[in-house]
């Protein structure tokens, strides 16, 4: 053993470690999925049917809110509190429209007769509205979260120059659109 | 954020600056409830769920009384069991519907309730921060939650037992179409609901429970303490948490497909089912193998996470009661790192006659045979550590050997089952049985009662008494190997996992006997666990108390605290580390502490 005494770089914070490592665990879960998805799609009796277009701007939406959200971020760091409350409130706003484009494409499926569940459907469509539904429940994790902040940040009396919640969400904000444009890749290409 | 910020922040929210963060000694407003029940405090946390998991071996302990009891007289009637069991028994003989019942939960509950929560629960929990040197875990508050999350699965698990049509009754590894079909079985309907539910809480629990564990581990050490200067048990359960949270999120993506296909009509796993009494099923194009997959996919790193906690713990035992360092320490973390590697790439060992691609399934027979080398070298390395060491047979110790004994028995015969070729006649019968009941399920007991002989002093500030403890010992050693060895027998001979009755069995009459011997055994074995309980909680209130701090003579931070450490762990500073931790009979003294600055006239190691 070395017995020189270890010196200990600036560690990261332990709440942004635990949130790499949950990221970590949310990517495992999705890529049990897809690769289920996979498995299933080699099998017979895979219907395969275009993506709804709703996708597209709904990719581009969130695309968006992961701008916003990285503004806001910098906003609260200058101090610049009022632009920072807009702009949270504006990436929730976007998050919350990601996930109504998100159900217009499932509704656009059905109204095409393809069924997402119930005895008529098949599991490609099945899985489409599994996948997409937990990423949804996932960004609407996130926008629960940004609603906490913009209560705090209208609230509290206390000033609070502690970045570590912005930039909490926002790394997990970044997160949730990267998956989402892994998935929208992986419906499109991949499989 | 430091220590002291992460044990302050729920009441202080970071405001209140402390010149020496150091200074504990303010007292926290501690009520019953806060102390007892919704403790944010690591130590009361392991406690809970060591009760908890307790609590839950006894059940699941019993169900395999009641199970080995029909397996054992098949012919007989006991007319006691209609009074504790009611119609699961009519007539004194448990039903063939109460006796599938009881063998899921006993699987379910010993797996998941006992083994991955109430062991790496309970020793994470417990050991982490005092053993790396922190006041508390990375988030006190997502550790009570997952203990909580745990209490809820536990309750609802519990409730599944008094539903009308009783719980699920389809195996613990819960295959389709037995769990996805409400009208396949009596235990699919409502038992069913409630048995996802409560695995469902229970990933939840793992999850923000290994997410702090990790956290901890990586970011709390005390000055001085490199990751190569950690005990065993924290890389142990280090490992053990990094398989749980990359394993369980599959498991649960799994368990939502079932969701869907149960209550929303898709056919992820269903296909051309008919079902007697209801006809024929609309579903088409499902595969029942894709939760297999799914499964196992957790399925067998779940049986690490059970393990290694084990390992790591009768690593630390058996060095500080052979007065020796451990034996190859970083072989024994580089021996984990591969296990925890191979675990997520063998999951088809145990779907080799599911219709498998023959070579994909030899990829997983190297891959499965690959285990048997960083197992040999764990091995090797504790029967080093014992040679010629100076060794105290305290009962910490004795359930350390009684692991290794058991892991090297059961790992054996893993090599036979990891064979593709050879397990199309092994598998699914008693061979298997006997093979994961050493291995994983015994010998991990093992490890966990060797952590609560040999961690009882720092839990509790009292001895256990040595004189039950042993007793416990060589009943409970010699009735596992009495009741398991034989079923490598029958297995070879081919008799089957599950069947309810082996005496209309022409094959297996032969059996008659030595499932008779089996069973009885069963129930002396768990006779003597009720020993163990009374031990337990004797100690707890009225054990010989503890008076010094160190009464192991052991090097870990673990024994630098009071005897009885309050929230915070350490009165004043968190003592700094200097050394690894198994410095043990160097130079003449015959251990020194970690916390022991290395001296000029020291060798090095």
């Amino acid at each position: 053993m070395s017995t020189i005494a270890n010196e200990a770089p600036k560690r990261i914070h332990p709440h942004k470690f635990t949130l790499w490592v949950a990221m970590g665990s949310i990517i495992m879960m999705f890529a049990g999925l897809t690769s289920a998805y996979i498995v299933k799609k080699n099998q017979s009796s895979w219907l395969e049917f275009d993506l709804p277009v709703v996708f597209m701007y709904s990719t581009l939406v969130i695309m968006l809110s992961s701008v916003t959200v990285h503004l806001a971020a910098k906003a609260f760091k200058a101090r610049e509190m009022s632009r920072y409350r807009m702009l949270i409130t504006v990436t929730a706003i976007l998050g919350l429209a990601f996930m109504g484009l998100q159900i217009l494409g499932f509704m656009d499926l059905e109204a095409r007769n393809i069924a997402l569940t119930g005895a008529r459907s098949n599991s490609a469509a099945s899985f489409l509205l599994v996948i997409t539904g937990l990423h949804m429940l996932h960004v609407l994790g996130g926008v629960i979260a940004l609603m906490v902040m913009f209560i705090k940040a209208y609230v509290s009396s206390v000033k609070n120059y502690s970045s570590l919640s912005i930039e909490l969400v926002g790394t997990y904000w970044h997160f949730v659109d990267i998956l989402w444009i892994y998935l929208f890749i992986f419906y499109n290409w991949i499989s | 954020m430091s220590n002291e910020a992460v044990l302050h922040a729920p009441a202080e929210a970071g405001l209140h600056h402390e010149a020496h963060g150091d200074h504990h000694h303010e007292h926290h407003h501690e009520t019953f409830i806060s102390k007892y029940v919704f403790s944010m405090d690591h130590k009361m946390i392991a406690k809970q769920f060591l009760i908890t998991g307790m609590v839950w071996a006894v059940l699941g302990g019993l169900m395999s009384v009641l199970f080995r009891l029909q397996l054992g007289y098949p012919e007989a009637s006991f007319p006691w069991l209609e009074d504790i069991l009611g119609k699961w028994a009519e007539g004194g003989k448990i039903t063939p519907d109460a006796y599938y019942a009881l063998v899921t939960t006993h699987g379910t509950v010993l797996v998941f309730f006992v083994l991955t929560a109430g062991l790496s629960g309970t020793f994470a929990n417990f050991l982490i921060p005092l053993q790396i040197g922190a006041r508390d875990m990375a988030s006190p508050f997502m550790n009570m939650l997952s203990y909580w999350f745990f209490f809820a699965a536990s309750i609802v698990m519990l409730s599944s037992m008094f539903v009308e049509f009783g719980p699920f009754s389809g195996g613990w590894t819960a295959y389709p179409p037995l769990s996805a079909l409400a009208s396949a079985s009596p235990g699919s309907g409502t038992g069913m609901d409630l048995w996802l539910i409560a695995m469902a809480l229970f990933v939840v629990s793992s999850l923000l429970g290994g997410l702090n564990y990790i956290a901890t581990i990586l970011n709390m050490r005390t000055k001085g303490m490199s990751m190569t200067r950690l005990p065993l048990t924290i890389w142990a359960l280090f490992f053990t948490a990094v398989l749980g949270v990359l394993s369980f999120p599959v498991l649960f993506s799994g368990f939502i497909l079932l969701i869907f296909d149960r209550n929303f009509g898709t056919s992820f796993y269903l296909s051309d089912i008919f079902i007697n009494g209801v006809g024929a099923l609309p579903n088409e194009g499902g595969s029942a193998i894709l939760y297999q997959h799914l499964f196992w996919f957790l399925g067998h790193p779940e049986v690490y996470i059970i393990l290694l906690p084990a390992m790591g713990m009768a690593s630390e035992i058996l060095s500080v009661n052979s007065r020796k360092p451990i034996f190859g320490y970083m072989a024994m973390v580089g021996s984990l790192f591969a296990i925890a590697i191979l675990a997520f790439l063998v999951w088809a060992h145990h779907m080799f006659v599911t219709g498998l691609n023959p070579f994909l399934g030899s990829v997983f027979v190297l891959l499965t045979l690959l285990i048997a080398v960083p197992s040999a070298i764990k091995v090797f390395n504790w029967l080093t550590t014992l040679w010629r060491g100076n060794i105290r047979f305290t009962p910490g110790m004795m359930f350390s050997i009684g692991f290794v004994s058991l892991f090297i028995s059961g790992g054996l015969t893993g090599i036979w089952l990891g064979n593709s070729a050879l397990d199309i006649h092994l598998h699914d019968t008693y061979f298997v049985i006997a093979h994961f009941h050493i291995v994983m399920g015994v010998a991990s007991m093992f490890g966990m009662f060797a952590g609560i002989y040999h961690w009882f002093p720092k839990m509790y500030g009292r001895y256990m008494n040595n004189t039950l403890s042993y007793l416990h010992f060589w009943i409970t050693l010699a009735g596992a190997y009495m009741i398991f060895w034989p079923m490598h027998y029958q297995g070879l001979a081919g008799m089957p996992r599950r069947y309810y009755d082996y005496s209309v069995w022409e094959s297996f009459k032969q059996f008659a006997e030595l499932n008779r011997f089996i069973s009885t055994v069963a129930m002396i074995v768990f006779a003597a666990q009720l020993l163990f309980l009374f031990n337990f909680f004797y100690s707890v209130f009225k054990g010989r108390k503890v008076t010094t701090q160190n009464p192991y003579g052991s090097n870990t931070l673990e024994w630098t605290t009071p005897v009885n450490p309050g929230h915070g762990n350490w009165v004043g500073e968190i003592p700094e580390v200097h050394r690894w931790a198994y410095d043990y009979g160097k130079d003449g003294k015959e251990f020194i502490s970690q916390t022991t600055p290395v001296g000029a006239d020291e060798s090095s190691h």
